[in-house]
């Protein structure tokens, strides 16, 4: 048998955590802590609290109607509809755009840097008017020749999936990128060596490395495409039981007075807040 | 057999890396591509290894074509200078996973993985994850990976660079048992000239993208092809017109044919040596060395120490630096001023100064 004998050296010592540094001057503490409570407070935690208030004032039975009546229902399935597919395809769009972006030099690679984090900063109702111009059935550019084919993007269901994907896009590609750039390509080369084809080296590599990047990503855009309101309104024509969200239902009973904008406000509240769980659960083991 | 580069030219950008490479490594060998970091070395193996494309040339690993296939299916084994673990798999799983890619069964897996971390000996941290690991450990892992799928030919790009300068020295002893054990053929790159002297059957020496010279360590440490190949392959000082390595001058204490004459400036000792800093006396009609390039006139006190790697040769700086042992200089009684004269030793390398 084979004899050489290497070197032992100790056992690496574990990594030792190390608590970030805290002040404990405790006049600035307490003022800080105060105007960060109030804010917070004022901001956030007093509305949502009175939504939650007005619907358990309502009652239970008001509660079920509002969220089971036929037009929520069919808001629900099309919200559903509509974020399910807004997130597929910006996980699969997200991740292809991140290896490009994090393993590849290519011209006009900037301007696809820049032109992902558009979204973020237009405006939701410039991009369903975008997209209107762009697909709408007599004017748009690509909508008669769609329409002809039978599709309809603006006022269907496509649109809704085009408009909410559009505003959500970065989410998934920001989150994936710095983890893919920070791990560099050794790993993946040295995969190849090994014999790995590209697509064992996104399996058995690639996939595992970002994962905890890429389900942070998935849950970001889930509860932004949950929440979408204004690229939808523009692109959907909003017509009740068929192109009409949790959003935009929501909307049309505060506007109208009708009962049961808030009771379907607190079902979006509570994903909102299923989300940042799951978040606060998948943080810590992103950070490893 | 072994590896054939044949005339390999590759750019980036403007910068020509390498520059109509021709690099053989006989079948079974240990061969260091050693140079300044910039020279090309890395990308001549990362070419070799299928991990970079050539503009032009061609590889042959085993006497098989391998130009233009991809690196998973040229059955190398590459070694990087961090590691490149698998962060997510334990060591176990690091050195299967080539093995697992060729679906090999799982007995055989198990058994060869086994024998890899005895071979290793890592064997007490098969279910440990990479991050436990110190870099040494972490290296014969990545080691033991690269030789589990039995490659043709193994490749490590500065394998000990990472490592601190205890840990490096024994990984370069156990590599060199190693390869003497396994026998395949490798080519490492090093820009440390005591790791390659020490651990290499031959020696390759990059440079600005070009190849200055092959051969045995000992063949370029003694008979070096040029100035750069013996700078960067030990320490060089001036004597006269020439260049000659420190522990190559002989120190009289009374003028002799060919030698120069010079004072002591500064007397340092290191250990078991003594180092001595002379300057040649300003006497530039008599000072001759004889070298065997023949007798040259030496410019008046222009000596200077170190690497002359492309250093200009620097009049401020005149000084010749002597090595000797602790005995040798007690024996010349050597004292800050005294007047010796100077002479290459008679089997010394000496190169005329550029």
């Amino acid at each position: 048998m084979l004899t050489s004998s290497p070197p032992r050296p100790a056992p690496a010592p574990a990594a030792s955590r190390t608590r970030p540094a805290r002040r404990r001057t405790s006049g600035s503490r307490w003022s800080l802590r105060l105007a960060a409570v109030a804010y917070v407070g004022v901001l956030v935690a007093l509305p949502v609290g009175l939504v939650l208030w007005r619907t358990i004032d309502q009652g239970a039975a008001v509660f079920l109607d509002a969220i089971t009546g036929p037009e929520a229902i069919a808001a629900f399935r099309l919200t559903a509809i509509v974020a399910a597919s807004a997130v597929v395809i910006n996980t699969v769009f997200g991740v292809g755009a991140a290896l490009l972006l994090a393993r590849y030099r290519f011209r006009g690679r900037t301007l696809l840097d820049l032109a992902i984090d558009l979204p973020i900063s237009v405006s939701p109702i410039i991009v369903g008017l975008a997209l209107v111009l762009a697909f709408g059935w007599t004017t748009g550019w690509f909508g008669p020749p769609l329409q002809n084919a039978g599709l309809q993007v603006i006022f269907a269901t496509p649109g809704m999936v085009l408009a909410t994907s559009f505003v959500s896009l970065p989410l998934v590609v920001r989150e994936v990128l710095p983890v893919l750039t920070e791990t560099g390509l050794e790993q993946d080369q040295a995969a190849q060596s090994l014999g790995a084809n590209a697509l064992q080296r996104f399996r058995r590599i690639t996939l595992p490395t970002i994962k905890w990047a890429l389900a942070y990503g998935v849950v970001l855009s889930i509860a932004r495409t949950l929440g979408e309101f204004g690229a939808v309104r523009v692109v959907s024509g909003n017509v009740g039981s068929q192109t009409q969200t949790v959003t935009l239902l929501v909307d049309e009973r505060a506007e109208q007075f009708e009962p049961g904008a808030y009771q379907l406000s607190v079902v979006l509240i509570a994903v909102a807040a299923l989300c940042i769980v799951l978040i606060s659960i998948i943080r810590p083991n992103e950070k490893k | 057999m072994g590896i054939q580069a044949l005339d390999i030219t590759k750019r980036f950008g403007a910068f020509l890396a390498l520059d109509d490479v021709t690099l053989e490594v006989g079948s079974g060998e240990l061969t260091a591509l050693l140079g300044p970091s910039g020279g090309g070395k890395s990308t001549l193996l990362r070419i070799i290894g299928g991990l970079e494309e050539a503009d032009s040339g061609r590889v042959v690993i085993d006497g098989v074509e391998a130009t233009g296939i991809p690196a998973q299916r040229r059955d190398v084994g590459f070694v990087f200078q961090h590691y490149a673990a698998f962060k997510h798999l334990s060591v176990y799983r690091n050195v299967a996973f080539g093995l697992e890619i060729r679906k090999r069964p799982k007995a055989e897996i198990q058994r060869r993985v086994r024998e890899l971390l005895e071979l290793v000996h890592l064997e007490q941290f098969a279910d440990r994850m990479p991050a436990q690991l110190s870099g040494g450990q972490r290296q014969r892992m990545a080691l033991a990976r690269a030789l589990a799928v039995e490659p043709k030919v193994l490749l490590l790009d500065e394998p000990f660079g990472a490592l601190d300068a205890k840990v490096r020295k024994e990984l370069r002893d156990w590599l060199r048992r190693l390869h003497d054990e396994v026998h395949v053929t490798t080519v490492f790159v090093t820009h440390d000239q005591e790791e390659a002297l020490e651990v290499a059957d031959s020696l390759v020496v990059i440079n600005h993208g070009r190849i200055e010279q092959v051969g045995s360590p000992n063949e370029l440490y003694d008979h070096p092809a040029n100035d750069f190949v013996m700078g960067f392959l030990g320490p060089v000082t001036r004597l006269g017109g020439h260049l000659v390595r420190p522990h190559d001058i002989e120190v009289l204490t009374a003028d002799s044919a060919g030698a120069v004459p010079a004072s002591v400036q500064r007397l340092v000792r290191v250990g078991y040596q003594v180092r001595a800093e002379l300057r040649a006396d300003a006497a530039p009609a008599t000072a001759q060395v004889a070298g065997p390039g023949g007798g040259q006139a030496g410019a008046p006190g222009a000596a200077s120490v170190g690497r002359p790697a492309g250093a200009e040769p620097d009049a401020a700086a005149a000084d010749t630096a002597v090595q000797l042992t602790r005995g040798q200089a007690d024996a010349l009684e050597l004292r800050v001023g005294s007047r010796v004269w100077l002479r290459p030793a008679q089997h010394a390398s000496v190169l005329t100064a550029r």
